[in-house]
This record gives C-alpha cells, structure tokens and sequence, in this order.
C-alpha cells in the first residue's frame, strides 16, 4: 500500500542521537516529496531520561500536527518499546538492534537487527545506531537511498567528517533493511518536490527580527528560547548583528533598552521565568518610550514548572506584566510562516509607536518544524526616527496628536536627547506637575488608537466556514487545522493579536456562531478575553494544561461533543 | 566653560550633599576634556543621585533602580562613538544592581561608571546598605548596622576592572581629574565617590584624618591595588589599577556606525540563511 501519510516515532534515552534521528527522518521524508512535521519530547536532563521525536509526513497536502497513531517505531533502548507500542497502528513495526530486543518478550512486531554491527563495520562511533536503525527503518518502507544519504549530508553539513561516517553506515544499513521490505506493509513514494524548507518556530522568529532590521538581541539561557540566541549567535557576523549573552533576564532587557535608545533595533527572547524577570523593564522601555521586542516562548509553569514542555499559560501575564497602565502590543504566531512575519511586524510596530511588542510563542511552536513552501518577503519600515539634523528646539516626548513622539538618536549635533523613566515633561525633565502628568500620560495612551484600527484589520484569522467557530490563539491554531481535516461545519477562529484585542472583528466572525475555544492552559484565558471584550460566553472549552500541546483526535472528539464543558 | 553640560536647570540637593560636587568634577571635566555635549550619554539610576540626568547637560537616560549599569552597556555596544558614562548610588549599583555592576567590569565594557556613595539609601529616607559601617543608626537599623559593609574597591578588582578609583566628592579638582582618565579610559572605569549625605548619613566626621592621596603608586601593579583595597585605617584616594585591555565592544568594530547610518534601515537578503533549512 503506497504511504499517502505515515507516523515515525524515535525514542531512546538522552544522549542517543534521538533529535539528530528525528532531524535526518524528517528531511528524508521531505526529500521523497513528503509535506513533513516533526515535534519531541525531553525532560530537563543532559544524559538519561527518555527523550522522542515524532515525524509524521504526508504526501500532496500539508501536515499540521501530531498525532496519536503511529506506524513505525525506532527504539533506541527497550524503555522506548515500553512506553510507545501501544500506539503502534495495527500493521506497525518496531525497528531496533538485537541487543535491545534481548530479553523482551517476543513479538512479532519486533524486528531486531544488526545495527551495532554495521555501525562497528562501518568504523563509526557507536551511537550512529540511530542512523543505521533509521536506514534500515526507510529502506523497509521502500524509501530509496539517495534522499536518505542527502538527509544526512545536510544534517552534518560542516561537520564532514561525521557526514562521510555516517553516510557509510546509512548506505550499509540500508542493505539489511531492503531484505526485510516485505515485513512492512507501507511503501514509501518518490514524488520530489524541490525548493520547500523544514523550519522551526525559533529559527523563525530569528529570521523574522533579521528580516525586520534587528541589530541587536540579548539573551540569558532558557528551555525552549535557547535556539534562538544560538542561531543569532552563529550568524551574527555574517548579518552584521551584536548578539550578547547577558547575565540575567533583567541584564538582557536592559540592555536591549540602552541599545534601542541609542538607535539599535532591539530583540530579547525568553521564556516564562526570565519573562518574569523583564516585567519590571517592559514599563521602563513603555515610559521612556523606547522601541523593544519581547519574545517569550512559553513554557509549562508556574515557576520552574516544566522546564521543557508546552504550555500557553502566560496570555494573562503578557498584557498586564508590570506595574503601571500603558499601551502595548501582545502578538502570538501560530505557525512559523506567522513567527516570521510578525516578528518583523513587532519591530516595525515598535519602532513606529514607540511601545514595547510581545511576541507569544510556545515550546510546541519553536521547537517543531513544519515542511514551508517559502517565506514571504517582509521589511523593515522606517518607523519614527528622525534621520539628520536636529529641529530647533527638539523635545524627546514632544506631546502630538497621534502621541508619537519624533525620536533623535543620542549623538545627533546640537540636540539632547533626554529619555527618562521617571514619569517626564515633554523634553524629559522629571515631573509631578497634575497637569504635565496626565498630559504625557493620554499622550502615549492616544497611540492606542491606531493599534488598535491595526489589531481589528489584521487581528483575526479565519480558516474554513461553518456554524460552529473554534477559537483558538498560538500554536494550537496548527492542531486546530489538523482536526479541521476530519471535521464540517466548522470554521477556525485565530486571534493572532492579543493587545489591544480584536474586539469588533472577532465579534463579527463569532457572531450566530456556537463558540467553542480550545486553549493549552488550565484557566482558559481567551475565553476569558471573548467574556470581557463580548461579552459573551463561550459554549465549551478545551483546555489541556499537562505541558503537552492538544492532539487533534482530542479536538475533533471535543468539537463533536464527546469533551470539554 | 562647564556651562556646555548645564541643562539650565537648578539643582535641587539638600545643602552640602555631596552630589553638588560630583556634578561640579563631571561637568569641569568633560569640558577640560573637549567633548561636544551631544557625543556623551549619562545613565543615572534611581535615588538623589539618579538627578544628575537633570542637571548635566548631555544626552541622557534616567533609568529604573539598579538598571542603569545594562542600559549603557546597550548604548555603548550599540555606538561605541558614544562616551557613556552612568550615575549610580550605592544601593543602585552595590545592592540591587550589583551583578550588572561585575559583570560589566568582567567585560571590560567601555563606560565609566561613577558611584555616588554615600554609604546609605538616601532617597528612601535613610536606610542601611551594603557600605553602611557596622554600627551605625538609620531607620533599617535602629539598634546599630548589625551587617558587614563590603569592599566595593576590592570587588572591582576581584571582577576584572581595568580601571579603579576613588574619589572624594569635596575634592573636586581631584575628582575631576579621575573623572577625566575614566571617561578616557579603554574599557570598563569605576570610580568609588566617598559623597556625604548630611541628612542621613555624613560620612566627614568618619573620615575625618584618614583620606590621603595617591603618590608613588603604580597602578599597573595589581598586587599593590589590592593591597592598597585591603588597607583598613587609612582610605586612599586616587586611581588604585590602571591597565589597558581591549574593550567588549571592540569585538563588534565592524558594527560602528554614526547615528544617521543606524538608523537607515537595513534591508537584509535571507537567501544565504534560508539554504541550512533546506
Ligand atoms: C525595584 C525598586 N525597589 C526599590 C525602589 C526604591 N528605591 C529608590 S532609590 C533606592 C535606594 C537609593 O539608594 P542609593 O542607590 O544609594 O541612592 P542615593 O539615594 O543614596 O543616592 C530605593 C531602594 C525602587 N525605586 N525600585
Ligand atoms: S538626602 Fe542625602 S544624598 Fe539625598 S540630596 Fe540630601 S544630602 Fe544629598
């Protein structure tokens, strides 16, 4: 039966080369033509401790989500076996080496091969097992060698001396796993597409803050944010941009503020506790009113919580976090095609308003990737600088009538500029004058006015048509449309900017509709949002809050009335 | 002269606070030193001291409590033809804000950092800090400091400071001259200001007969710093370590760019990027 869609899981303990397996599976896949997602699961551990990475590919239509049935398994070690052969679809196979087959019970899904053997033939290090067992896996599938061998080559590209090993032991591997095609009733296709990317959320939003002109990002270390400050960091000199690893959160923003006022435009990626960490600074950037990006790619919390699952529990946090009232803008992709543009669109936002823009991502989002035909093209627009000569008599918080402020860059001849954190007249001195105070005051809130003529144009995103809506955010937008496929009569509902909200156009597309809102926390803070900006109540909720992004089978169950209420 | 870095705004201190001298020594100096006002950037953080941005006539950035220090590590990294040098208490830059404070030092950043310590959080009303005396009343301490006062000098020395002073605000000229050589300095600059707060803690009568200057000292010896750090009865003043290292933000040279060009936009082609996803 030719594969029109299939389901990899590889899993093994930290260390193994689980995540280098899933990457390679991945690309091979998308080299056969395949439209490719993968996603993993680890715990906060460096060595020991089940990690897996799922891949699942499907041919001529796009693949959005995970699932919950799988038809291949590559186990690394016999705990993998354990947790994961209940989801083995009924024709599925296990692939692993005989070693680790050893001692289990025998089962006729099982088959054990040779892999520490061709690994040894082959003068490569023993865990390139996770290679040989994947060839070996593909070939039995029918994949054809040349995509596998590329995949490879791609993954260790720069890396050439691990490349050429490893295609030696994919190329043997491969041999063993022909023999053994009629063991696996699913047959790959070779339908190649060229040109498509395999891109992740992090390394999304990286593009996205590249595209829209950023020069400066700082960060401190956090599960799942890393990524991002890793690629900034690689590239750095090849975009012409600083990339400093700060001593905390509050160094990191900080920072990002002094080099925003100085002209730099500025990015700081975290998640949740280094998030809590910027509060305090996201005012200073709003009253200064210096121009800042805040991306928070949320993890399962509170506190610690789970260092390294999915969550969507900060959507509250992010549009009140600090002290103080002020205008800001709360966006939150769904997908990395999204990640990329909106970063683009917060730096451009906040440079054009001179506000601080969040960007709300999640574990799920940035640290899974998704098959893309291309990214489009976005650009930095020239914000609110004035470029040249000083005005006469230049004042930093000029009060005008749409509240934004020109703003000189510090070293401009014959002006001062004066930017203050304390509550300010127009030319920065600190005031407590009633009068100045509310001025300055409605003078930055009146900005809000064309955020939010923006939130209501390009707030809301519909997908499909029906009488039911599904009212998602985030990256669950993406299970949502894995679930569409199996479901009529419904159209999904994206709010992409959170702050200010989209009150009158998520209205108007709610509006005669049963309300259902599926959400990865436990409070349900959208529906929250809908009940106050709607008023409305919404007919059921989804919410999962157990640090793992909703299944599509739970949403198509729970939007047929089997869940939630 | 100094009149260049007057904002023209009467400073507004309690009389003898330490501060008036402070911004008398910053003023004289960068005017001795040539500066256009529009090349420096002052970041002050919060308490009496953060008030400087009011009064010196450069471009500036009053920023939160504790924060001032990262700011300008932001605005130097993002132009390093910016002299940046910040305003920051004892509480600001010791307490609150002190890994900033030795992490920036580690780095040799390129700013000049100049405490205003007055051995006390003055703004709040007068309660103890991390270089209050043992002993001494305030309204955190009502029965006498119970804490140990640190060694800030000794500290910065420990951090990796390429440039470390201390200064006496009722010593202008002197303070303006160590001013002067931090402004100039390659790399991170920290000067330790002893400043009196008459109104909650005058730390003259303390002092009184125990500060001496600096003679015959060669700041490149390291060991000698320290020592000097160390001493317990008499309280140098002066520049203690003097070397010269490459800055932080000389490992973005190729990034310097003048205010006009930062902020034409660039507009960069992903191509190159786009291939590792492929
Ligand atoms: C996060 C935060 N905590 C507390 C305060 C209150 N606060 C303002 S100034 C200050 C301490 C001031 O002491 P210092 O830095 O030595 O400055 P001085 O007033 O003595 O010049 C404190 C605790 C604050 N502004 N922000
Ligand atoms: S309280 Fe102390 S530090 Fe503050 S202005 Fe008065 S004398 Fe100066």
């Amino acid at each position: 039966m030719a594969a029109k869609e299939l389901a990899v899981l590889v899993g093994g303990p930290a260390g193994s080369g689980v995540f280098a397996t899933g990457a390679i599976a991945a690309r091979a896949l998308l080299y056969h033509g395949y439209s490719v997602f993968a996603t993993n699961e680890y715990p906060s551990t460096i060595r020991g401790g089940h990690q897996w990475v799922l891949v699942r590919g499907r041919l001529g239509e796009n693949v959005y989500a995970h699932c919950r049935s799988i038809d291949a398994l590559l186990a690394l070690d016999a705990e993998t076996i354990r947790l994961h052969e209940a989801r083995l679809g009924g024709r599925g196979v296990v692939v692993c080496d005989e070693s680790v087959a050893k001692g289990l019970c025998s089962n006729a899904r099982i088959v054990a091969l040779g892999l520490r053997e061709v690994v040894e033939k082959a003068g490569a290090p023993p865990v390139a097992v996770n290679v040989a067992g994947l060839s070996a896996l593909l070939a039995m599938m029918g994949a054809r060698l040349e995509p596998i061998l590329e995949a490879v080559k791609s993954y260790y590209r720069g890396r050439e001396r691990l490349a050429e090993l490893n295609v030696r032991v994919a190329t043997m591997a491969y041999e063993l796993g022909v023999k053994l095609e009629a063991l696996s009733s699913l047959k790959l296709k070779y339908e190649p597409r060229g040109g498509r990317l395999l891109l992740d959320g992090n390394s999304a939003v990286a593009l996205g803050a590249l595209a829209g002109g950023m020069s400066f990002f700082a960060a401190y270390p956090i599960t799942p944010a890393s990524p991002i400050l890793h690629f900034l960091a690689e590239v750095q000199e090849e975009v012409g941009a600083i990339v400093v690893q700060a001593e905390c959160e509050l160094a990191a923003i900080n920072m990002a503020v002094g080099a925003a006022y100085a002209g730099a435009r500025a990015v700081v990626a975290t998640s949740g506790p280094g998030f809590s960490l910027m509060a305090e600074a996201l005012g200073e950037a709003a009253m200064t009113e210096t121009p800042i990006v805040v991306v928070n790619v949320q993890r399962a919390g509170p506190s610690t919580g789970l260092p390294t699952h999915t969550a969507q529990g900060d959507l509250r946090f992010a549009i009140h976090a600090s002290h103080g009232e002020f205008p800001r803008v709360v966006l939150a992709p769904g997908d990395p095609v999204e990640a990329y543009q909106l970063t683009c669109e917060a730096l451009n936002l906040a440079w054009r308003y001179q506000v601080p823009v969040i960007l709300l991502t999640d574990k799920y989002l940035g640290e899974s990737y998704w098959t893309i035909d291309g990214l489009p093209r976005v650009e930095p627009d020239e914000g609110s600088i004035i470029v040249g000569e000083a005005p006469a008599g230049y004042a930093r918080y000029r009060v005008t009538d749409d509240g934004v402020s020109p703003m000189l860059l510090p070293g401009t001849r014959g002006a001062r500029v004066y930017a203050n954190a304390n509550e300010h007249d127009e030319e920065g001195f600190v005031t407590v004058d009633p009068e100045t105070v509310r001025r300055m005051q409605e003078k930055r809130f009146r900005k809000l006015r064309m955020l939010r003529a923006l939130a209501e144009e390009r707030g809301v995103k519909v997908y499909g048509s029906g009488r039911v809506a599904l009212l998602v955010w985030g990256s669950t937008k993406m299970v949502a449309l894995e679930a569409l496929r199996e479901l009529e009569g419904v159209k999904l509902v994206q709010v992409v900017w959170l702050e200010p909200f989209p009150a009158q156009s998520l209205g108007r597309e709610l509006e005669g509709c049963r309300v259902l809102v599926a959400e990865n926390n436990a409070t349900g803070q959208l529906a929250s949002l809908v009940r106050e900006h709607l008023l409305r109540e919404p007919d059921s909720l989804l919410l999962r809050y157990d640090g793992r992004q909703l299944e599509p089978e739970e949403i198509v169950e729970f939007v047929r009335g089997g869940r939630g209420g | 002269m100094a009149s260049a870095f007057d904002t023209g705004r009467r400073p507004q201190w309690c009389p003898g606070c330490g501060n008036y001298g402070i911004l008398a020594a910053v003023r004289a100096a960068l005017a001795e030193l040539g500066l256009k006002p529009e090349s420096v950037v002052a970041v002050a953080g919060i308490g009496c001291h953060g008030r400087m941005t009011e009064y010196l006539g450069v471009n500036a950035f009053h920023a939160i409590h504790g924060r001032a220090v990262p700011v300008a590590v932001g605005v130097k990294l993002a132009n390093p033809s910016l002299k940046v040098i910040v305003h920051t208490g004892d509480g600001d830059a010791y307490s609150i804000g002190l890994s900033h404070l030795l992490h920036a030092a580690r780095r040799n950043v390129g700013i000049a950092v100049i405490v205003h310590n007055n051995m006390i959080f003055a703004l709040t009303t007068g309660q103890a800090g991390p270089t209050t005396p043992k002993g001494v009343r305030t309204r955190s301490t009502p029965s006498g400091n119970p804490e140990e006062p640190f060694n800030p000098i000794l500290l910065a020395l420990a951090s990796g400071a390429t440039f470390v002073a201390r200064g006496f605000s009722d010593d202008v000229q002197h303070l303006k001259e160590l001013i002067k050589r931090a402004v100039n300095h390659r790399g991170f600059a920290i000067i330790d200001v002893i400043q009196p707060c008459p109104t909650f803690y005058d730390v003259r009568r303390e002092i009184r007969g125990r500060l001496y200057k600096l003679e015959g000292h060669d700041p490149a010896d390291f060991k000698a710093a320290l020592n000097l750090a160390l001493e317990a009865e008499k309280i140098p003043l002066g520049v203690l370590y003097d070397v010269e290292k490459p800055a932080f933000e000389e490992n973005f040279k190729h990034l310097v760019k003048q205010p006009a060009e930062l902020a034409s936009l660039r507009k960069l082609s992903l191509a190159k990027l786009l291939a590792r996803f492929s």
